[in-house]
């Protein structure tokens, strides 16, 4: 049978990342994409500690740490450093969570994408800070449960809407956005293709689906990446020399399917899934529109 | 400054069995070698091997490459089953 995805590994075993891990997958297709002839950027988040300790390691490529906020900064610094010793052919790519892309890190990811770095910027989504607690993040949907918006007698579950940072790069006309999930894989490795022939900042945000976070069974993490395609609450789209395409599902499902596979959302009544569901429809409509434009 | 050596060791030298709750047994009778179980394994725990000798739904089967989970590294998060297109991976509880 012939293989849908590149078959070399450059993430390997015995990573301490969860079962059933959706960041962990992120990592490997991005690698798989990539190739060997990559470095990777990591500030503070789950993959800070999915790769191991010192002396191990779970990737077969060069790996640097960075603090909370410098991702977009540490990127740009090790493309330059490599391009003045003459080695424009390796990819620099950062692989950052949400909290260190959507919050903490936005300016210094914003700075590379204004100085035009030629480098790669991938966002995890998981949406809140998994690593640290599951805390709210700027990327938490709204109606979800963190630590930080508890749902108990007082229903504190999260009152505000997701910050969509693709959009932001969008804004920003960085040359190449494109958001993915991992439960279309293909499409993934199609779009990082695509990245790796244009020279400039590019940006990806991956939807990695988090099984203690999101407070779902292990064994739906792809099932509930893909869910959240079909119902339209994550949309797929691909922004290049201005024009926006979005990727239009065959199959389409309720938004409260994918809700209601998470514990998350567990809490939420009718009438807060129907503002949810009502706005999606406005959103999708939205880029609808931008991408006839 | 001086040129220091960094070693480092592969994390596929330990073991992450210990983390298991169940494990996944394929039914290689009912498995057509479409690798989606290798596509989605998180853990890296999947190998495609080339053995004719594994059990296959029938003879066209039995030349392609069949996954081969390796239970030194399979946490058991269960995605391999639940995406196997004809249910031929069963989760069974691990005996302590």
């Amino acid at each position: 049978m012939p293989l849908t995805i590149p078959r070399e590994e450059y993430m390997q075993q015995g990573h301490t990342a969860c079962a059933g891990c959706g960041a962990t997958l992120s990592m490997r297709y991005v690698l798989k994409g990539m190739g060997p002839k990559s470095a990777v950027v990591v500030p503070a988040s789950c993959w800070s500690v999915i790769p191991g300790e010192l002396p191990y390691t779970s990737l077969k490529v060069p790996l640097l740490y960075t603090p909370f906020a410098s991702a977009g900064a540490a990127i740009s610094g090790l493309r330059e450093g490599l391009d003045a010793q003459g080695k424009q052919d390796y990819n620099v790519i950062a692989f950052a969570g949400d909290g260190g892309t959507a919050d903490i890190g936005l300016q210094g990811l914003s700075a590379a994408v204004e100085r035009g770095h030629n480098v790669l910027y991938v966002m995890y989504d998981n949406e809140a800070y998994m690593n640290t607690g599951i805390q709210r993040s700027g990327s938490t949907p709204y109606g979800a449960w963190t630590t930080t918006t508890p749902v108990g007698s007082k229903r504190d579950y999260k009152r505000e809407n997701k910050k969509f940072v693709a959009d932001l790069m969008m804004a920003q006309n960085a040359p190449y956005v494109a958001t993915a999930a991992i439960g279309f894989p293909e499409d993934l490795e199609r779009k990082l293709s695509v990245a790796k022939s244009i020279k400039g900042p590019k940006f990806i945000q991956i939807l990695s689906p988090c099984p203690p976070g999101w407070n779902y069974n292990s064994a739906d993490t792809v099932r509930v990446s893909r869910l959240a395609v079909e119902s339209r609450i994550f949309p797929l789209y691909e922004f290049r020399n201005g024009k926006l395409t979005l990727f239009k599902p065959s199959k389409t499902v309720p938004v409260s399917q994918y809700l209601y596979l998470q514990g998350r959302f567990s809490h939420l009544y009718d009438s807060e899934v129907k503002v949810i569901e009502s706005a999606v429809e406005e959103r999708w409509q939205s880029l609808l529109r931008k991408e006839q434009v | 400054m001086p040129i220091l050596p960094i070693t480092y060791v592969s994390t596929s030298t330990r073991e992450m069995s210990s983390w298991r709750t169940s494990k996944p047994i394929i039914e290689y009778s009912k498995c057509t070698r479409c690798a989606i179980c290798w596509k989605f394994c998180p853990d890296v725990a999947i190998d495609l091997v080339s053995d004719p000798s594994i059990k296959s739904p029938n003879e066209k089967f039995s030349s392609l490459e069949a996954p081969l989970i390796n239970l030194n590294y399979c946490k058991g998060c269960g995605i391999c089953a639940t995406e196997c297109p004809f249910g031929a991976i069963e989760m069974v509880r691990e005996e302590i």
